[in-house]
């Protein structure tokens, strides 16, 4: 049996030491009703034969390995330094526990406390935690800081919010007493503001907004911080960190609590997880916060050391009066961004962002050069974009998959009458000499 | 380790202006003046990230990794945790280049291989658990719980009783209660009885109409099988409720009993725990949650469908509680689960259970004569012992895990569960060996030893690692949670400057 | 430990110095040392509304938070915003410098259940 390493002297001695004559006299509390002759699952299979399954059942999966991929919504492609992988899988990082034992984790102490760090930086806020579940869960979680924090029964979201982070949303806020209203998206993939300016007042927590949005846009978050915060209501700013290293952070915006997730950087789209969310604020929200916390401190000798800090807010202290039930962070895939952004620098991830902007609008200009082929979104946009086409897009992408390109993503999935709608990510891993014949193969598809 | 070590600078701190990690070509079409992206939009100053060479940052993470403990170098007995092996097979074959790249929108024909997984990984934990269907979608315990917990809600309700009582034991796991707070159920704590189980009496002065769920591990925190486990069963479904299983101890029962067959209607499992995905620091988790047949609609959708042999996400049922995360959850963590599902089968399933709690019985059967047992007899695969036998100078238990870490084993869970004064919760798991075990031993009695003769060295240590009680009071009083602005590497430049992003329009 | 018999007790272990219709409230030196060190004090806002027995205030330690109940029905008159920057008056001045919020006491409201110097010394003996 792999991994259970004793002898059957070794088993022999303990049952003796015990003074059992079998490991199974130790399950005589059991009552036999509930127990189980034998589960009803096929014997085990050695490494060679798992290896040759596992290969089997991944020949039976695609991806942007084999295909030129022009999806997004929410998960990029993006080019990885090999330094991410030689470092995440080190077993002192992949297998060490939470790090309650300051003195036997200030590893994962310091690195989580470089990850907040990065992250203030990033996003222009004043402190980070170390990580949600996922970029939708860590939005939720801004929902419900903002209604801990200001009592009012509404919240805010704006439409143009990614659908799936919007349905996270909701089932988190469910078992508040608070109403969740949309602010509709206008034609173009912006949001109306107008309407937005209506609805806030003193019944609103927070008004929920991203940039760019789930259509790529930019919006125009500057324009309506002041209207937020003159409700006495809480701006929560949903964030793409490779845009960050171009467009304003939350913090110029105004944002008082600052989402995102970190995916892009340095996560392969992996069949949507595991991700990371991150999770930012102002200063005076600190004791608000959910998750876990690092704080730099001094031993007893004086050295620097790093320690899990103000857990009185957490679950495991505070029980049902915590400010979430969150217990555990994303540990490995925020040391991956941590690693990720450490190999980039500020150079590199200004390269990258210009690289994924430049080919992103020359993806485009091309596309709609196309006869029939309209925009869907038309303003400032990062690496994302949706155009309509003469066509419905599944009948576009099915054409397209046979030549090797995964298409952008249907918008008709989201809405039926957007079912000529496409969104386009195109991010550095795709060259002029891709999106030329991308927009060739498309040509085809419509004559 | 050693206190002679340097302290590790930060990031921030190793930063060098002009040093870099990673270039980028640049693109052919970024030729003309236009601005791609209006002013308006754009950063004035570039952001403050710390700008290293490749072997800075090689060497910086490296050097932390050696600050760490860890599965791989040092044995964990951390009671509530199982802190098992993480095969290494897991992490090869569930990073093979299509399932790290295949991306979660693409067309489900493109994605059979990883359905293929994710299905049969549910049907493997049907079987083990004995309920009708999971949702792989949860990310990790406490999503599961506020999962489960959303379904318990939302059954009563259709079921037109707005119940508003969740009841967990003084023996439960904190995101027990702050996941029925979340979902905006009252929580009441139902006592232990002086064998360490579920007070029956106590329990049934709680049961009425408005108790919506109970929510237990079994064996409990305190390492023992609930012997009643039916008879609860029955006293919580006579009012209507619900019984929610907490697999944070599932690992003894592995192919024995199944929560299932004992009366449960809803169960969370801890991938990283039972199922051996690495605990990576603090996470990623993956919470499956399971449920009995007539919960089904209620699960989070999408739930994977099989159709002859094509796989595909099923349309959400009416009555599902939603979505809990985007996309379909943590999916390359369920692969590693089923790799070791697949690995173990049947019988070796059932093998990890045995040997799980031979080696507890074992620990206890040897700890018991140094330590205070507060529940003495048999355990399942976790124990909890108090202080010290003879302690003359009144050591307390931190001391002692703190000394644990000198002699190269991390502590045992401590100062939980909170019924316990002075806990520490034991959890060898199955797969240390029986060399260990006796080290391990023989290791607490020397501690012991000095805890009559040397106190002082107890209460001063660790002694042999890098850092030796952090200040813990001055961290919560005036928390430093972000570096200090490091020195300005480069100088800033104009976001003209920056954005030589051209266009051909 | 002492407790001061010009004070007035609570079982849960605040303390209450009466001042005609005022009433400044704190935590005993018993609940102090059970506290061990104090980070944060959670203060209430002044001009609150409270009831006899609502939570109040929260003292927290770095491994524990502990709910501050009302003595009496009043309101919120004072708070001890020393306690901001420095909570550990709450352990080094427990009855003086660390006194907690003060009340300004509902007229006519029943002060009921409180307990001298030597009833609460007598509930704590029953604690242990």
């Amino acid at each position: 049996m792999p991994y259970v390493s004793h002898t059957p002297q070794d088993q022999d001695a303990m049952c003796a030491a015990i003074g059992v004559r079998d490991p199974r006299d130790l399950f005589r509390e059991i009552p036999d009703a509930v127990r189980l002759s034998r589960i009803n699952l096929p014997g085990g299979l050695t490494e060679l034969e798992l290896s040759r399954r596992m290969r089997e059942l991944a020949a039976k999966t695609e991806g942007t390995h084999s295909f030129d991929s022009y999806l997004g919504a929410g998960s990029y492609e993006h080019f990885i330094p090999s330094v991410v992988s030689a470092i995440v899988s080190r077993g002192e990082f992949e297998t060490a526990y939470t790090p309650y034992q300051a003195e036997a984790s200030q590893g994962t102490l310091q690195w989580i406390f470089e990850f907040q760090s990065l992250i203030a930086k990033l996003t222009g806020m004043d402190v980070a935690n170390a990580s949600h579940y996922d970029g939708a869960s860590a939005l939720a979680e801004g929902a419900m800081l903002a209604t801990f924090a200001r009592k009012r029964p509404r919240i805010l979201i704006s439409e143009t919010v990614h659908p799936e982070y919007r349905r996270v949303v909701r089932t988190y806020l469910s078992g508040l007493d608070v109403e969740l209203v949309e602010i509709p998206m206008l034609a173009g993939g912006r949001p109306d503001w107008e309407q937005a300016e209506r609805l806030l007042d003193e019944r609103v927590n927070a008004l929920l907004v991203s940039s760019p949005n789930f259509f790529g846009q930019l919006e125009d978050i500057e324009v309506i911080a002041p209207r937020v915060h003159k409700a006495g209501a809480l701006l929560v700013e949903s964030s793409n960190p490779i845009a960050l290293a171009l467009v304003k952070t939350p913090g110029e915006h105004g944002a008082d609590v600052s989402v995102g997730e970190a995916q892009p950087l340095g996560l392969a789209p992996a069949w949507g997880g595991p991700y990371c969310g991150w999770f930012a604020a102002r200063q005076e929200l600190t004791r608000r916060l959910p998750g876990r916390l690092v704080s730099e401190t001094r031993d007893r000798n004086g050295r620097k050391a790093y320690v899990l800090t103000l857990q009185t807010r957490e679950q495991h202290i505070r029980r049902e009066k915590a400010t979430s039930n969150i217990c555990t962070n994303q540990g490995l895939c925020a040391l991956t961004a941590t690693v990720t952004l450490a190999c980039l620098g500020p150079e590199g991830l200004k390269e990258m962002a210009e690289l994924n902007t430049s080919l992103s609008h020359y993806a485009y200009d091309r596309l709609l050069e196309i006869d029939g082929v309209t925009p869907f979104t038309s303003g400032p946009f990062f690496n994302e974009f949706a155009v309509r086409f003469p066509k419905t897009t599944q009948a576009i992408n099915l054409k397209l998959l046979k030549k090797g390109i995964i298409g952008g993503f249907d918008l008709g999935r989201i809405r039926k009458d957007w079912a000529h709608a496409c969104l386009f990510a195109v991010t550095e891993t795709k060259t002029e000499e891709k999106i030329d014949r991308l927009v060739q193969e498309i040509k085809a598809c419509l004559i | 380790m050693s206190h002679l070590t340097r302290e590790e600078p930060t990031l921030a701190e190793l930063s060098r202006p002009k040093k870099r990690a990673v270039k980028f070509p640049r693109a052919a079409c970024a030729k003309d003046s236009q601005p791609l992206i209006p002013a308006q939009y754009l950063r004035k100053t570039r952001p403050r990230l710390p700008e290293l060479s490749e072997l800075d940052v090689v060497r910086h993470f490296t050097r932390l990794s050696k600050l760490n403990f860890s599965i791989d170098t040092h044995f964990y007995p951390l009671g509530s945790c199982t802190m098992k092996y993480n095969p290494k097979r897991n992490d090869t074959l569930s990073t093979l280049q299509p399932f790290l790249w295949a991306h979660p929108a693409q067309p489900e024909e493109l994605s059979q291989g990883i359905l293929e997984i994710l299905y049969e990984l549910e049907q493997a934990l049907v079987e083990i658990c004995g309920v009708r269907r999971f949702s792989l979608q949860p990310a990790a315990g406490a999503q599961a719980e506020f999962t489960g917990l959303m379904i318990v809600r939302a059954w009563h309700r259709d079921h037109g009783n707005d119940k508003k009582i969740v009841l967990v034991p003084d023996t439960s796991h904190g995101t027990n209660p702050a996941s029925a707070a979340l979902v905006g159920y009252q929580v009441q704590t139902v006592k232990s009885d002086e064998r360490g189980l579920v007070d029956l009496g106590d329990l049934e002065s709680h049961l009425g109409p408005r108790v919506a769920c109970l929510m237990l591990t079994n064996p409990n925190t305190l390492g023992r099988f609930e012997v009643h486990i039916q008879k609860i069963a029955k006293m919580i479904h006579m009012v209507g409720g619900l019984l929610y299983y907490d697999g944070a101890n599932l690992n003894p029962l592995l192919g024995t009993a199944r929560p299932g067959d004992m009366g449960f209607d809803i169960v969370h499992l801890n991938l990283h725990k039972t199922f051996s995905t690495p605990h990576g620091g603090g996470g990623p988790g993956a919470g499956p949650i399971g449920v009995a047949d007539r919960l089904v609609p209620y699960l989070p959708a999408p739930l994977i469908g099989r159709d002859g042999g094509c796989y595909f996400l099923e349309p959400a049922h009416p009555k599902s509680i939603g979505r809990v995360h985007a996309f379909y959850g943590n999916a390359n963590i369920l692969i590693k689960a089923f790799i070791y599902i697949k690995t173990l089968g049947a019988e070796g399933l059932k093998r990890v259970g045995e040997a799980s709690v031979l080696n507890a019985n074992y620990l206890l059967t040897r700890l018991e004569k140094i330590f205070h047992v507060p529940y003495p007899g048999r355990c399942m695969h976790e124990f909890v012992v108090s202080t010290l036998k003879e302690n003359p100078h009144g050591i307390r238990t931190l001391d002692v895990a703190k000394r644990l870490l000198d002699f190269g084993f991390h502590s045992p869970t401590i100062y939980f569960p909170i019924n316990v004064k002075e806990a520490m919760m034991i959890e060898p798991t199955e797969t240390e060996s029986r060399e260990t075990l006796d080290h391990f031993v023989e290791t607490l009695e020397t501690i012991a030893d000095e805890a009559r003769h040397h106190p002082e060295r107890l209460r001063q240590s660790p002694h042999t690692l890098a850092v030796s009680r952090p200040d813990e009071v001055a961290a919560a009083r005036t928390p430093k949670l972000v570096w200090d602005e490091p020195p300005l590497a480069s100088p800033d430049k104009s976001p003209e400057g920056i954005l030589a992003l051209k266009s051909q329009r | 430990m002492e407790f001061p018999h010009d004070l007035k007790y609570t079982s849960t272990h605040e303390w209450i110095r009466m001042d005609g219709n005022r009433a400044r409230v704190g935590v005993t030196s018993f609940a102090a040392q059970e506290l061990s060190d104090v980070v944060y004090v959670d203060l209430p806002e002044v001009g609150k509304e409270v009831q006899a027995g609502q939570e109040v205030s929260v003292v927290e330690s770095v491994k524990a938070a502990s709910s501050i109940y009302a003595p009496l029905a009043g309101r919120v008159a004072d708070v001890n915003t020393a306690l901001k920057s420095n909570p550990a008056l709450l352990n080094e001045s427990c009855y003086q410098e660390g006194w907690i919020f003060e009340l300004e006491l509902t007229p006519g409201a029943p002060a009921q259940g409180l307990l001298t110097s030597k009833e609460y010394l007598k509930t704590l003996e029953g604690e242990k």
